[in-house]
């Protein structure tokens, strides 16, 4: 019976087979990074809203503390976006006929809600609570970024699963005193993880066995 | 085309399938108030107290309004009628707020039309009648206990002095009212103490789920039932199988006109002189336990209760009057009050009087707010035909149903939820129902209506009710009228009890005998009530305690008749009750007395809404005002059948003993379960949750079941997959017969996970969707199950539903503001089961955490539990020794279920108790 294949083919065949290993890890490798990058996470990328609000401005340049606009991040899972009220408050007062800011005098005129578009969003089968987060000593900044420099809003962190792992894994190297927990500028001290060990024991901090149960975030 | 091209193009499409699956979700948009309301934290539900009237009375609730949606209710802890319970109807009702198929609009001959165009429709004949001091004009509504809305008939009628008001329920009171004045002289309503009763007779009685009071009789009763109670004791004479006769401890089927023998000899062996001539009377068939059961009814003058059921006829509650006086219970076990009711009547002889009006012509404008007449009144008043001969008809209703097709004007009813209104409960006490949320379709409430007819420009139910009760709360009223909302309860409005005693020579005419071959029975649906309920799927899938049927009703009969008659589930048969004929299929019920057959009201709508329509029979179209709730028919079999759904095909316990029961007082030892196990054993954590259900309380009500539904977003599935074994209840009650088919003993055992330590089903998923919290959860986790169904296959409990089509409704926009937001809507492909209320346990390590506490025993109550009439469900934290489920788990009538399988459940179940007298046959004991 003749040969079929020629001689070649068994080095070919040596190399396809150690090459595919190699082949199937740089697809993996591509994929991995696909689903992290900005264009399917959404991170660093600018949310175009119907006002473009900045919290460069009203955070970084006058001070406005996170709590005058989200009012229920402290009590409740939702941190809560501001009511038309509270941004007329001042912007009645102030650049009160900037043309800006129509769609605030107009939602406050007609009685009509403002559609924010959302920037930080999680899947429906996940349940995040604010108010536990900041309890436990978790900063606006280590989710949401330098807010305070940002002129227009976009989400600092991929908000994968991964990402929440990573904190509920070692809450040590996240947390952070709960005074300073609104504070933009707020500097670690060189040892972190012994800051967040001794956090742990005085906020009660559960195991990461225990932060890491399915329930803890799905149900 | 060719093959090769057939297969490219096959794969192109295939592969654009796989694309259009990765498309990006459309961004979110977050709408937040313009100008907050004061209360509302975003993210935070609120509660309410009102009240969900049923049959007229106050059924008290506390209602959850999450963003604005009411997406739950409970029963008032507050409340007498309630004390936290509530029963599944209650339960069901949210989502009848937001059924689509509600009527949306006025219409008037059938086109659209508003309300304002109603009003000044109905100005020119109201003047006519007005002129005629209100000849003419007829008002019909279903039982009023509102005392808005008796205040405004009142205004009505001396307005229109001639005018009448006229009410019927279909499934009233009636007979116990023409008995309480058979032995007083007067109307009375009555109410039992089961809390001080230690011997109890039931004659056809089913206090435990009807009525208006029959949550508080399932709480009192319970309550004796438990160990370091003095043990009640339960005699059932009943027909039709019963959860009260399931709790019995000797409990004997009779035919219902037998019942009524039996309650006349009961009353000369008890010195009732009440019979002429007491020859007249044929025992029935012997009662076996007869003897004991009176020795023991004597021996408890004063804390023993004799009970007829509402099917029976007034003399048999005349009798049980006199029995209980005769017993001294008067005072003790039954007290008597005024009625409740705003004017009390016989509801069939009101129907009967306007119906002869009607015929008459005399009238010329009827209004017709609530109940659906035209489906539920007796057939023999042919209703449906003289309603067309009234000039002016007009028909508040929450459907358009049959009732409304016949009417001129139709305007659209508010639901409760939507309503300011009041009401009162079976024992007076009066409740302000208050609106969770404006009128989805712009429906107005019963005062509102009636305001239309009254007032020269109709106010609104907020100013009606307040304008009422200003100067009825005492001198502060804004502060009482706050209590009174907050509360649920207006305080000092409990119906006063009063002393009565029988008429002198009290007597009551002898029974009169049964013709044709079977006795038929009329009672109302243990889902869907008299029909009103009948659009709801949650209720209609709900399986009927003991029957176990769903989306049908049946004509329930013996095994020994349906023998006779050869007959088998399904068969269809013809009743003939003189003219009226009915044709429907039966199911054999083990336990049901022979020669009788049950019929349950509500199904066989023909305008119900794409959930009721054409479900079933009408059990209305062979009953006539004669014979409302005891008829008699001949029957005979059609050959035709119908398939029928039930969720439960095999009742038998095989010798196992899934339910175990114990004789009150008898030695009994923890049965001691080894826990060995090859798996190292789990390190302990802060809590380990775990509850206890006591058989001995459950009453088999289904109240958890549809509380479950209602907090777990639980979809329905419909009859044919009902069929196929697909229901998706997260709780469920098994139901089993003990001992033979003529009189079984009937258990109870509801069945939700067991949050197994060595779960089973935790092995077999190949993706870790199921897994084991530190807590002791089984938990599932949605978004990672793939839906292989292998830790179902593998569950011996068999509590794993599967989500087998899409059963989750996400198009119909109403059904978005059903769903509790604190839970995972579930998708096609994935598994479910019950989680313990996880969301709840969440919430309250949460808030317990931010107080720097640890979760307080009681903290979490699940939403089963939170419903439950019987207090039978206890979760909490097993490992803290002081907790009430871990004492309950440390008695020894505790036991796992299938516990040889060392799954170690967190779930176990409290052997029944029961006290049987020991000197009743043994084969009539239950136990």
């Amino acid at each position: 019976m003749p040969q079929i294949f020629h001689r070649s083919f068994n080095t070919l065949s040596r190399v396809s087979i150690f090459g595919a290993v190699f082949i199937l890890a740089a697809v993996a490798t591509v994929i991995g990074q696909i689903v992290r990058s900005p264009h399917v996470t959404g991170a660093h990328v600018v949310v175009v809203q119907p006002v473009p609000f900045s919290h460069k401005h009203h955070v970084g340049g006058l001070g406005i503390d996170c709590r005058y606009c989200h009012t229920s991040v402290e009590d409740s899972a939702f941190a809560g976006l501001p009511p038309t009220k509270t941004c007329m408050n001042c912007h009645s007062q102030v650049w009160s006929d900037a043309p800006m800011l129509e769609p605030v005098r107009s939602s406050f005129r007609e009685d009509k809600s403002i559609e924010w578009v959302r920037v930080n969003n999680l899947p429906d089968f996940v349940y995040f609570d604010h108010s536990i987060h900041l309890n436990k000593g978790v900063g606006c900044v280590t989710c949401h970024g330098q807010v305070d420099e940002m002129p227009l809003t976009w989400r600092e962190n991929s908000l994968s699963m991964e990402w929440c792992l990573d904190c509920h894994r070692q809450p040590a190297l996240f947390i952070r005193p709960r005074e300073n927990v609104f504070d933009m500028h707020w500097e670690p001290p060189s040892d972190r993880a012994a800051l967040g060990r001794q956090l742990i024991g005085e906020y009660k901090i559960a195991t990461p066995r225990q932060l890491t149960n399915c329930s803890i975030c799905h149900r | 085309m060719q093959r090769r091209d057939f297969l490219s193009m096959m794969t192109a499409t295939l592969a654009a399938a796989g694309l259009n699956g990765c498309s990006e979700t459309l961004p979110e948009k977050i709408v937040p108030y313009v100008r907050p309301p004061e209360e509302v934290v975003p993210g935070k539900p609120l509660y309410f107290a009102t009240a969900m009237p049923m049959a007229g009375y106050a059924m008290p609730l506390i209602a959850e309004s999450n963003m604005g949606r009411p997406t739950k209710v409970d029963g008032n802890p507050e409340h007498p009628a309630s004390l936290g319970a509530a029963s599944a109807i209650a339960q069901a009702s949210v989502w009848s707020l937001y059924d689509p198929d509600r009527s949306q609009t006025v219409t008037n001959d059938g086109r659209i039309s508003t309300w304002e165009s109603f009003v000044s429709a109905l100005a020119s004949p109201l003047a006519e009648r007005s002129a005629a001091q209100g000849d003419g004009l007829s008002l019909l509504t279903g039982a009023i206990t509102s005392p808005t809305l008796a205040w405004q008939l009142e205004m009505l009628l001396q307005k229109f002095p001639r005018a009448k008001w006229h009410a019927y329920e279909p499934v009233g009171c009636d007979n116990a009212r023409a008995g309480s004045r058979l032995a007083f002289g007067n109307y009375v309503d009555s109410q039992y103490r089961f809390d001080r009763a230690d011997a109890i007779l039931s004659l056809d009685r089913d206090f435990l789920s009807h009525g208006p009071a029959c949550l508080r009789h399932a709480k009192d009763f319970a309550a004796r039932r438990r160990p370091g109670q003095p043990p009640n004791r339960l005699y059932v004479v009943e027909s039709t199988p019963s959860i009260t006769g399931a709790k019995a401890d000797h409990r004997f089927p009779l035919r219902a006109r037998d019942i009524t023998t039996l309650a006349y000899l009961l009353g000369e062996r008890l010195g009732v002189r009440a019979v002429s001539s007491p020859q007249e009377i044929t025992p029935p068939t012997a009662v076996p336990w007869l003897d004991v059961l009176i020795r023991d009814l004597q021996e408890h003058k004063g804390t023993s209760l004799v009970l007829a059921g509402d099917e029976q006829p007034p003399a048999v509650h005349a009798l049980v009057h006199a029995i209980n006086a005769a017993l001294g219970n008067i005072d003790n076990t039954v007290f008597y009050s005024e009625p409740v009711e705003a004017r009390p009547v016989e509801h069939v002889e009101s129907l009967k009087e306007l119906v002869s009006d009607i015929a008459q012509g005399r009238v010329a404008i009827l209004a017709i707010a609530g109940g659906n007449p035209a489906f539920t009144a007796p057939v023999d008043f042919q209703f449906s035909k003289l309603l067309e001969s009234v000039p002016f008809r007009i028909r508040l209703g929450i459907y358009e149903d049959e009732t409304s097709a016949l009417c001129h004007w139709h305007i659209p009813e508010a639901h409760y939820l939507e309503s300011w209104g009041d009401a009162r409960a079976f024992d007076g006490t009066a409740t302000i129902l208050q609106p969770l949320i404006n009128p989805l379709y712009r429906g107005k409430n019963a005062s509102e209506f009636l305001s239309a007819l009254i007032d020269q420009s109709p106010q609104t139910g907020y100013d009606i009710v307040r304008t009422f009760w200003k100067g009825r709360m005492g001198t502060d009223f804004e502060t009482a009228w706050r209590r009174a909302l907050h509360d649920g309860v207006v305080s000092g409005t409990t119906a006063q009890t009063r002393t009565v005693s029988l008429v002198p020579n009290f007597a009551v005419p002898a029974p009169l005998p049964g013709q044709g071959d079977v006795e038929v029975l009329f009672r109302p649906d243990p889902s869907i009530f008299d029909g009103s309920m009948a659009n709801n799927p949650w209720l209609q899938e709900l399986p009927k305690p003991i029957t176990k049927l769903t989306w049908d009703n049946a004509a329930l009969i013996s095994p020994t008749t349906a023998e006779r008659l050869e007959l088998t589930n399904g068969d269809v048969v013809e009743l003939r009750d003189g003219s009226y004929t009915l044709q429907a299929p039966v199911w054999i019920s083990p336990g049901h007395a022979n020669d009788s057959l049950t019929l349950h009201f509500g199904y066989g709508r023909t305008r119900a809404g794409q959930i009721g329509t054409g479900r079933g029979f009408n059990a209305y179209a062979i009953r006539t005002s004669g014979a409302p709730t005891i008829a008699h028919s001949s029957i005979r079999k059609t050959g035709a059948r119908v398939p029928l759904a039930s969720t439960q095909s095999h009742h038998a316990m095989e010798g196992r003993d899934p339910v175990r029961t114990i004789v009150a007082g008898s030695a009994v030892e923890h049965e001691g379960l080894s826990d060995a196990s090859l798996y190292p054993p789990r390190p302990a954590a802060d809590y380990a949750w775990g509850m206890s259900i006591d058989l001995s309380a459950c009453i088999g009500c289904n109240a958890c079941v549809v509380a479950c539904q209602a907090e777990n977003n639980i979809p329905y599935v419909g009859k044919s997959e009902v069929a196929n074994g697909r229901e998706m209840h997260w709780i469920r009650i098994d139901t089993y017969f003990d001992g033979g088919n003529e009189n079984p003993d009937f258990l109870f055992q509801p069945v939700p996970c067991m949050h197994c330590e060595n779960a089973p089903c935790e092995l077999v998923c190949p993706v870790g969707a199921t897994t084991h919290s530190v807590e002791g959860l089984n938990e599932q986790t949605y978004n990672r199950c793939v839906g292989t169904r292998y830790c179902s296959n593998n569950c011996p409990y068999k509590v794993r539903r599967f989500n087998f089509l899409q059963y989750a409704d996400y198009e119909t926009p109403t059904f978005k503001l059903l769903n509790n937001p604190d839970v995972t809507v579930r998708s096609r492909g994935v598994m479910e089961k019950c989680t313990y209320c996880v969301q709840r346990i969440n919430h309250a390590r949460i808030t317990a955490e931010k107080e720097g506490r640890r979760i307080r025993d009681g903290e979490i109550v699940t939403a089963c539990q939170a419903t439950c009439p019987a207090d039978a469900i206890v979760f909490g934290d097993i490992s803290d020794p002081q907790s009430r489920v871990a004492r309950l788990k440390a008695e020894p009538r505790d036991y796992r279920l299938l516990g040889e399988l060392n799954t170690r459940p967190r779930t176990t179940y409290l052997s029944r108790l029961v006290n049987p007298h020991p000197d009743a046959p043994k084969e009539n004991r239950r136990g």
